[in-house]
């Protein structure tokens, strides 16, 4: 019994983690229609901004548990600064050509970027972990866990959450549905696409940002980490469906679950059994598990 | 009146021809005094291993290649560059894979013109450079990747390791356990899932095999390279309750793996040992856990032996760069300190002139010679592979110097380590060690 709430535990802290930066990803190619490679860098960039804001808040002497705050405003800064820079002044030059054009775009963003961290940061690690410790530790079953890792399932709740009544809710939420389901019509009926194209590419790089922000206190952050969470994310969204956002929580919480069970029980298939689950996925529901399947367009 | 104005020109001519004699014997004094020594060195400049270990070498290349052209390091590395001619280092990164490292490697030879090529951490890299070449005719000294498979599968001509490899590092540490009485029943291995962490559990698992015949394996994880969350892979650690937890970790996943698992006690619960972690100490500081068994691929930074070539080197990079030096930085150390008495050998040999690949290759073929980590020996794979001393410790962090420092630190000779000419490694490993010299 204990074996299995440890792996229903470690899959489910896993699994917020990824679904925090995998909702960026699926939100920008819902939106977008752009599989942006780069999501990773700016996953990177928010730990970098985090590492940076939160080693100046340590200057200040104010109250531990803020430095949650600056770590939030870290995501928030590389939000506003650096995602319309990117979207404004590169990608909207590209809409409306074809998609793997933009794949390519975004590889060579996510390489000029990765460069441009290390030319900023350089090459040391940076150390953020007074966040990690503010939380202490929980026991569950025969575990203690640090408790910062269930403020990742508090924070993936709330977004998960927030994404969804910003999206069925709000006036602006279904503007952005309208652009989703055809971006013709909604221009048409006067809809600004160009602003709602902004608009959530700047939530997309948020998430992606506050995914690398809340990792930085349990990591070193620095070069290389953009590679590693792209993968998976990629993973998350192509099992859940791409541009759905239920099934970034389903397809993280699978990744989480089956990645968890794999290393409690046959720990050489733990890579198998995430890429494993995937394959099923896409033999049974090749658009994933949560995405209609369209009419073909003639 | 003829005769004179015949003269008078013959004397022009010969005036002019001395004139152009001098002048191209002065040119030609010039270019032989400007005659350069053109160097590849390759490393992580950017990637995963840049910060331990790619930087650290690059910067400890700098320092070495500044100081044998000012001719002010110690004897025997006081000549100016090598033997007289200045080193034109060439630095080209190592991220990137084995295919493209081939193309860069062609490149600096047949583009760059250099004369040596000396780099390569990644033991992929290592294992698709050797053959080309070899191919090429070509100079090359791999200065730290681990693999033994590059000359315990393939003989080479042209190509060397200018260090020990991986055997050494985990025939150490379990050796160490030995000889302070760690008791070990049960053990779990984390490493990573890729070449190296595959090398490495092997090796400890053999070694454990000879020395501790009775201790089991629990948890046996291999999580991805670059994975970053630990948190499942410490669940497991910490379900499994073992005497020893052993890594081959390095860098930023090392850096992840203690800052998540140290605030869950495991390193409370169990005797962690890292067969390469002395990179890790200076950034992690206070963090490090006390009491954590490390090994340094070598006799280096932290766990090196005084001597007045370690004291010069370790005081040049401290100045250069605010910082001790660590393993990468010692290994390019001996590989440069290496080929420079190589090439002034063979330039001794040849009447003064710059060495062919095939000159340098016989210097270097079973040279000895000392570095800052100690005594380097060419003494496997007929010359072509080094072996040296090693030496493991443990951790503390030290409040008043405000650094981690390590204690309880054991030398171990090179031939007690190391296998014996004439053995593949696992095979001596598995054979027990026979021939192991140990005081």
């Amino acid at each position: 019994m204990d074996q299995v709430i440890t792996i229903l535990v470690d899959g489910i802290t896993y699994a917020s983690w990824l679904f925090i930066v995998a909702l960026g990803l699926t939100l920008v190619f819902g939106v977008m229609k752009i599989l942006n490679i780069a999501h990773g860098s700016f996953y990177a960039l928010g730990a970098y901004a985090a590492a940076t804001f939160v080693a100046w808040f340590a200057t200040l002497q104010l109250a531990p548990s803020l430095s949650l705050v600056t770590m939030f405003l870290a995501a928030v800064a590389v939000a506003v600064l650096v995602a319309p820079l990117c979207e404004r002044g590169l990608l909207r030059f590209f809409y409306g050509r074809d998609e793997v054009l933009l794949v390519l775009v975004t590889y060579a963003l996510f390489l000029i970027m990765d460069d441009l961290t290390k030319l900023i940061w350089g090459a040391n690690p940076y150390y953020v972990s007074q966040p990690y410790s503010l939380f202490g530790n929980v026991t569950i079953g025969a575990q203690s866990y640090v408790g910062y890792d269930f403020l990742l399932v508090g924070v993936a709740v709330i977004v998960g959450i927030a994404v969804w009544w910003g999206l069925k809710r709000t006036r602006q939420g279904k503007i952005v549905l309208a652009v989703i389901h055809s971006e013709e019509i909604a221009s048409s009926m006067g809809v600004n696409v160009s602003r709602v194209y902004t608009l959530a590419f700047g939530i997309g790089i948020f998430l992606a940002a506050l995914g690398g922000a809340l990792t930085a206190p349990m990591i070193s952050v620095q070069p290389g980490l953009s590679v590693g969470v792209i993968i998976i994310s990629f993973a998350v969204v192509i099992i859940g469906g791409l541009g759905s956002i239920p099934g970034a929580a389903i397809g993280a919480l699978i990744v989480g679950l089956a990645r968890s069970l794999a290393v409690h029980t046959a720990p050489v298939a733990e890579l198998f059994a995430v890429y494993v689950v995937m394959a099923i996925v896409l033999v049974f529901r090749p658009e994933g598990l949560f995405t209609l399947t369209r009419a073909r367009k003639i | 009146m003829k005769h004179h104005h015949f003269q008078k020109r013959q004397l022009k001519r010969l005036t002019v021809a001395a004139v152009v004699a001098a002048l191209v014997f002065v040119l030609s004094a010039g270019v032989q005094a400007q005659e350069t020594y053109r160097i590849g060195i390759v490393s992580f400049l950017s990637g995963q291993a840049a910060e331990s270990f790619g930087i650290p070498a690059v910067n400890a290349a700098k320092v070495i290649i500044e100081a044998f052209n000012k001719g002010d390091a110690p004897p025997p590395y006081n000549k100016i560059g090598f033997g007289g001619m200045k080193i034109e280092p060439i630095y080209i990164d190592e991220n990137g894979g084995a295919t493209k490292q081939i193309q860069e490697f062609r490149n600096l030879y047949d583009r760059e013109k250099v004369d040596a090529v000396v780099g390569y951490t990644g033991s992929g890299d290592c294992l698709a450079i050797a053959p080309v070449a070899e191919e090429m005719k070509r100079f090359v000294a791999f200065f730290d990747c681990g693999t033994q498979r590059i000359f315990e599968e393939n003989k080479y001509n042209y190509v060397f390791r200018t260090a020990s490899h991986a055997t050494m590092d985990d025939v150490a540490l379990v050796r160490y356990l030995k000889a302070r009485n760690i008791s070990v029943s049960k053990m779990n291995l984390i490493n990573q899932d890729y070449a190296r962490g595959h090398d490495s559990r092997k090796e400890f698992t053999h070694a454990m095999a000879q020395l501790y015949p009775s201790a089991k394996m629990q948890a046996d994880l291999m999580p991805k390279f670059g994975a970053g969350q630990y948190g499942t892979e410490i669940s497991s650690l910490m379900s499994k309750p073992a005497d020893l937890t052993y890594t081959s970790l390095w860098g930023g996943d090392l850096q992840a793996f203690i800052l998540q698992s140290s605030p869950r006690g495991l390193f409370k619960r169990t005797q962690v040992v890292i067969s390469a972690a002395d990179h890790v100490l200076p950034s992690l500081g206070e963090k490090m856990p006390d009491g954590v068994i490390i090994g340094a691929r070598g006799a280096y930074g932290l766990l090196s032996q005084k001597s007045a070539l370690n004291d010069w080197f370790w005081d040049r990079y401290q100045k250069a760069y605010k910082a001790y030096p660590v393993q990468t930085p010692y290994r390019i150390a001996q590989a440069l300190m290496g080929v420079k008495l190589a090439v002034e050998k063979a330039m001794t040999a040849n009447g003064g002139k710059k060495p062919t690949a095939e000159q340098l290759s016989a210097a270097l073929t079973g040279m000895e010679w000392p570095s800052p980590g100690g005594r380097i020996r060419m003494a496997l794979a007929d010359g072509h592979q080094a072996i040296q001393d090693n030496a493991i410790g443990s951790t503390r962090y030290d409040a008043a110097k405000k650094m981690v420092v390590l204690d309880n630190i054991h030398h171990f000779a090179a031939e007690c380590v190391n296998p014996p000419a004439n053995m593949k490694s696992e095979d001596w490993v598995k054979a027990g060690f026979p021939g192991a010299k140990c005081k």
